[in-house]
């Protein structure tokens, strides 16, 4: 924390100096949000590494951590909070993981050549699609658009030569008037990755396809359909970190929408959706040597759902709304295989067949109050019913909970205010925010799910109370052309913090496991984030940024949250010069001091690592090449983060090489 | 309105319809859905048909359905039948737990009782079933071996106990185990002589299902057994998953005494009072 203070200290004198000596310029306003570009991949995408996974662009973001079970398939924590605290959605549509293991977030099944890029709304802002505490990050997908008669295409190649990485595919826009259409497929394929210490991480591996289309259609100046498919299969992806890997993971996402731009009105543009998605997720341990019991543990997750969303602007007023519906089924089982000749498999549902039902709407309306001052709020509400429809699924909960019914209602609201004010260079936004979720289906109606972290067997609890969380969040930021320093603090106090506590009365299911943790209610967990980032353009070809984040959970009665981020930071100086780009970047964190024993956590080491990368963009009989390589952790250190489940260890030395040729 | 009255005339339809179909249909047929003969006993004016649900009589407890029939074939509904099982060992003869031939609601021709065989008999030591029974005030007999088998699980124990009694206990449910809290039932009797058995009353079965194939694996919320009216000892079972389960046992007396069986813990994996179950 001294430290922090300390830093934070010499960054705001630093500032001072640099805002008196360079020229004030206009500066728009900017929306409550985060945005994270994908972008497409041309030699104006910046990136460098463009064939990176989209898991590896998230987490160069302040507000997001990823948790490593491995090498593929990295579960996003939005400040400093898991996917049950938030909600991620692909263009507003609601995924559900099919792995009772979290070893499928939403990320997972799309590409980067899918999206444009990534919005973050922070805390109670993040309402629009669902019930949210940490707030959203909404997945984009990119589009061709409407225009001239335009067809243009790539063809892209990687290599990564830690875990022998082969990345190959293609993307194409096709551009007509009343027409577009966007295709393309990436295939990636990765052995074991070795650590710092050129051990081989075994059962590192994993291969992909994604293949993603989206075709649009003019009805006249105003309005178009959109129609949009996903087809992502991830197959042989191993999980080091955990004590099974996954066989098959197949995802079918797809929606149809109607768009209406009004050209004239206080309706600036209306968006209505209707989508269905398909997850099947098959864990199973046939690779790992010498088990007690082998098992094996599918999963499916089928959601459908609907949604309208408005914006709009009058006189000083901009708004938008959302109403939306889902409904999600929910199914995993286990079967573990006998040992015993003669003796019956045994099989049990580990999510017993859970039909969730949303339905909910969201507002928010920013208001300008003054030239410099503006006014946002936002309301929202949701109806969420849990419900179990199968006998068995029912009989199942029913032996921890025998008077369980087998629906549960929840009510879910949310509110919230935001004051910016912005003289000249400045930016300051103060907000209140209140919101509450519902437990999810792990937390609910889990049955034996074992976490390889802390080595409990979790009980879902259906009777759960909503979570509520009060958010206080402040942001300080000034932007000059040349340079730009934003401070961001947020406050979270949780009330009824779910979280696993143990149950020395039970006895556990899995052959190893300490003992059986029921989801219950904490009365109160606080969470403080605070994050840094500086932008310094010292010369028009060569800019400095960095970054620093502090991150503090704390429980009633002294407990540490787990999976909280230590004080971590990074810089990066880039050099762009024609067409020639290079980057430097140092990233690392100090020893974890503060961790929860509770979760299975151990301090995470402090670690430094130095990535180099640089970019050419040359032409080969006029088609240009772009091409981007680099090396990470270049001096080849043996590290861990607190992100890393089971402190597994990271990848070492990793040289890299991407090319793209546009047509 | 018009819907209603609709309705109304269908459920009117489909009632009528029903039973019509319910008293066409010959009775002894009906009461015989789902069973399996056993094995049929004669004497030289009646025969009797035994039945059981799977057609095999095993260790353990046994509900048995009889059919009694005149010689010519026609089933006889009003007699009273007594019967008793005997085990004719090399050296002895003993018997066995049993409940009373009674005709039970909804039956009109079949009888039904249960029998708790303790053992299963084989072609030296064999199990003898005489049935007395009275048509119209006069009384007859019959006695024929019937086979008892093992069942591929334990669902019986005959014991003595630390009060130097002779026990016998038997699971009756459940019949189909689930993954769920399942209703536990079972019959204690002690062994009075050879040919005698009596209920036990106020005794306490504690059980702790484990599954020996996952680590022992133990279940929540299983409730122990204690008596009802009926002489039935009932409580909860509480089975997590599907597969082999043993559940482990222990009697105690009405002053809470161990009569027998063993606590499982981590040095003890088992009691020696058991059933076993497998689904």
């Amino acid at each position: 924390m001294k430290t922090f203070l300390f830093t934070s200290l010499l960054l705001v004198v630093f500032l001072r100096g640099i805002a008196q000596s360079v020229p004030k310029d206009s500066v728009t306003v900017k929306e409550l949000q985060e945005v994270i570009v994908l972008s497409r991949l041309t030699d104006k995408n910046t990136n460098n590494k463009l064939l990176s996974t989209l898991d590896t662009y998230l987490s160069c973001h302040e507000q997001v951590d990823l948790v490593k079970r491995g090498a593929y398939a990295w579960e996003p924590l939005l400040n400093g909070m898991a996917t049950e605290r938030s909600v991620i959605t692909i263009d507003g549509m609601r995924i559900y993981g099919a792995c009772t293991d979290k070893m499928d977030p939403v990320t997972s099944y799309v590409e980067t050549t899918n999206l444009s890029k990534a919005v973050l709304h922070s805390g109670q802002s993040g309402s629009a699609n669902g019930a949210t505490i940490a707030g959203s990050i909404d997945l984009v997908r990119k589009k061709a658009g409407f225009g001239e008669p335009a067809f243009s295409g790539s063809l892209f190649n990687g290599m990564e030569f830690n875990n022998r990485q082969r990345i190959i595919g293609t993307d194409w826009q096709w551009t007509r008037q009343h027409f577009f259409a966007d295709l393309d497929f990436t295939y990636r394929k990765a052995g074991n990755y070795t650590d710092g210490d050129h051990k081989e991480v075994a059962y590192s591996q994993f291969s992909k396809f994604n293949l993603s289309t989206i075709i649009g259609y003019k009805l006249n100046a105003q309005q178009h359909l959109e129609l949009s498919l996903i087809v992502d299969r991830a197959k042989d992806v191993g999980y080091p970190a955990l004590p099974m890997d996954v066989s098959a993971a197949n995802a079918l996402i797809g929606s149809v929408s109607y768009l209406w731009r009004p050209a004239q009105g206080s309706i600036k543009e209306w968006e209505t959706k209707l989508y269905f998605n398909r997850i099947t997720h098959v864990m199973d341990d046939s690779k790992r040597p010498d088990l007690p019991v082998r098992m094996d543990m599918p999963g499916w997750s089928t959601t459908s759902g609907w949604y309208t969303a408005f914006k709009g602007a009058k006189s000083r007023h901009a708004w938008k709304s959302t109403v939306s519906m889902h409904h999600n089924r929910s199914l995993a089982e286990m079967t573990m295989f006998s040992n015993e000749p003669g003796q019956k498999d045994m099989y049990m549902l580990t999510w017993p067949d859970i039909h969730t039902i949303y339905a909910g709407f969201f507002a928010e309306d920013a208001y300008a109050i003054a030239k410099k001052w503006k006014l946002t709020a936002s309301v929202g509400a949701g109806v969420q019913q849990q419900l179990l429809k199968n006998e068995t699924g029912i009989k199942t909960m029913q032996i921890f909970y025998p008077d369980m019914p087998a629906t549960k209602n929840r009510v879910l609201k949310n509110a919230g205010v935001s004051l910016r004010f912005q003289p000249s260079d400045w930016q300051f936004s103060l907000g209140l925010s209140y919101a509450e979720r519902a437990p999810s289906v792990s937390e609910g109606y889990g049955f034996y799910l074992f976490n390889s972290f802390d080595r409990y067997d979790y009980i879902g609890n259906p009777g759960l109370r909503k979570e509520r969380s009060v958010e206080l969040n402040s942001s300080v930021t000034y932007r000059i052309p040349a340079f730009e320093l934003k401070w961001q603090q947020q406050f979270f106090r949780i009330r009824d913090y779910i979280i696993g506590m143990p149950q020395p009365a039970f006895i556990p299911m899995t052959i190893g496991a300490s003992g059986i943790k029921v989801y219950q209610q904490l009365g109160w967990a606080s969470l403080y984030n605070s994050t840094f980032t500086t932008t310094y353009q010292l010369l028009p070809s060569l800019q400095v940024s960095g970054k620093a984040v502090y991150r503090k959970g704390l429980g009633k009665g002294g407990l540490n949250l787990p999976l909280i981020q230590p004080f971590s930071y990074g810089a990066t100086c880039t050099y762009r010069w024609k067409k020639i780009q290079s980057a430097v970047n140092l990233e690392g964190a100090l020893k974890q001091s503060r961790f929860s024993p509770a979760f299975g956590e151990t301090a995470a080491p402090s670690y430094t690592i130095l990535n180099l990368s640089g970019g050419y963009t040359l032409a080969v009989k006029k088609i240009p090449v772009i091409l981007r390589a680099g090396v990470e952790n270049l001096l080849n250190r043996t590290y861990t983060s607190f992100a890393d489940w089971n402190r597994i260890p990271r990848m070492g030395r990793n040289i890299y090489v991407n090319w793209i040729i546009s047509l | 309105m018009r819907s209603f009255l609709y309705s109304g005339l269908i459920a009117l339809a489909v009632s009528f319809v029903s039973c019509t179909k319910n008293s066409s249909e010959p009775a002894n047929t009906n009461e015989l859905a789902g069973l399996t003969l056993v094995k049929t006993i004669r004497n030289t004016t009646h025969s009797i048909d035994l039945y059981s649900a799977t057609g095999k009589v095993q260790t353990g407890y046994n509900e048995i359905f009889l059919q009694l029939k005149t010689a010519d074939g026609k089933l006889v509904s009003d007699a009273e039948l007594s019967w008793m099982p005997v085990m004719k060992m090399m050296g002895m003869s003993h018997s066995c737990p049993f409940g009373a031939v009674q005709k039970k609601e909804p039956f009109k021709q079949t009888y039904s009782g249960f029998i708790i065989f303790q053992m299963a008999g084989n072609d030296m030591e064999y199990w003898e079933l005489s049935i007395q029974y009275a048509v119209n005030g006069t009384a007859y007999s019959m006695t024929d071996r019937i086979a008892v088998t093992d069942p591929s699980r334990r669902t019986v124990q005959s014991f003595l106990g630390a009060d130097n009694k002779r026990y016998v206990l038997a699971m009756v449910e459940p019949v189909v185990p689930k993954t769920a809290l399942n209703d536990i039932s079972a019959r204690l009797y002690t062994m009075s002589s050879m040919m005698q058995f009596d209920p036990v009353d106020s005794y306490t079965i504690q059980l702790d299902p484990r599954m020996p194939g996952m680590g022992n694996h133990g279940s929540p919320n299983n409730v122990h057994l204690t008596q009802s009216a009926d002489k039935i000892y009932r409580g909860k079972l509480s089975l997590t998953m599907t597969g082999y389960w043993k559940i482990n046992l222990r009697l105690l007396d009405a002053t809470g005494s161990v009569v027998k069986g063993e606590p499982v813990t981590g040095d003890n994996t088992s009691s020696s009072l058991f059933f076993e179950l497998e689904f």
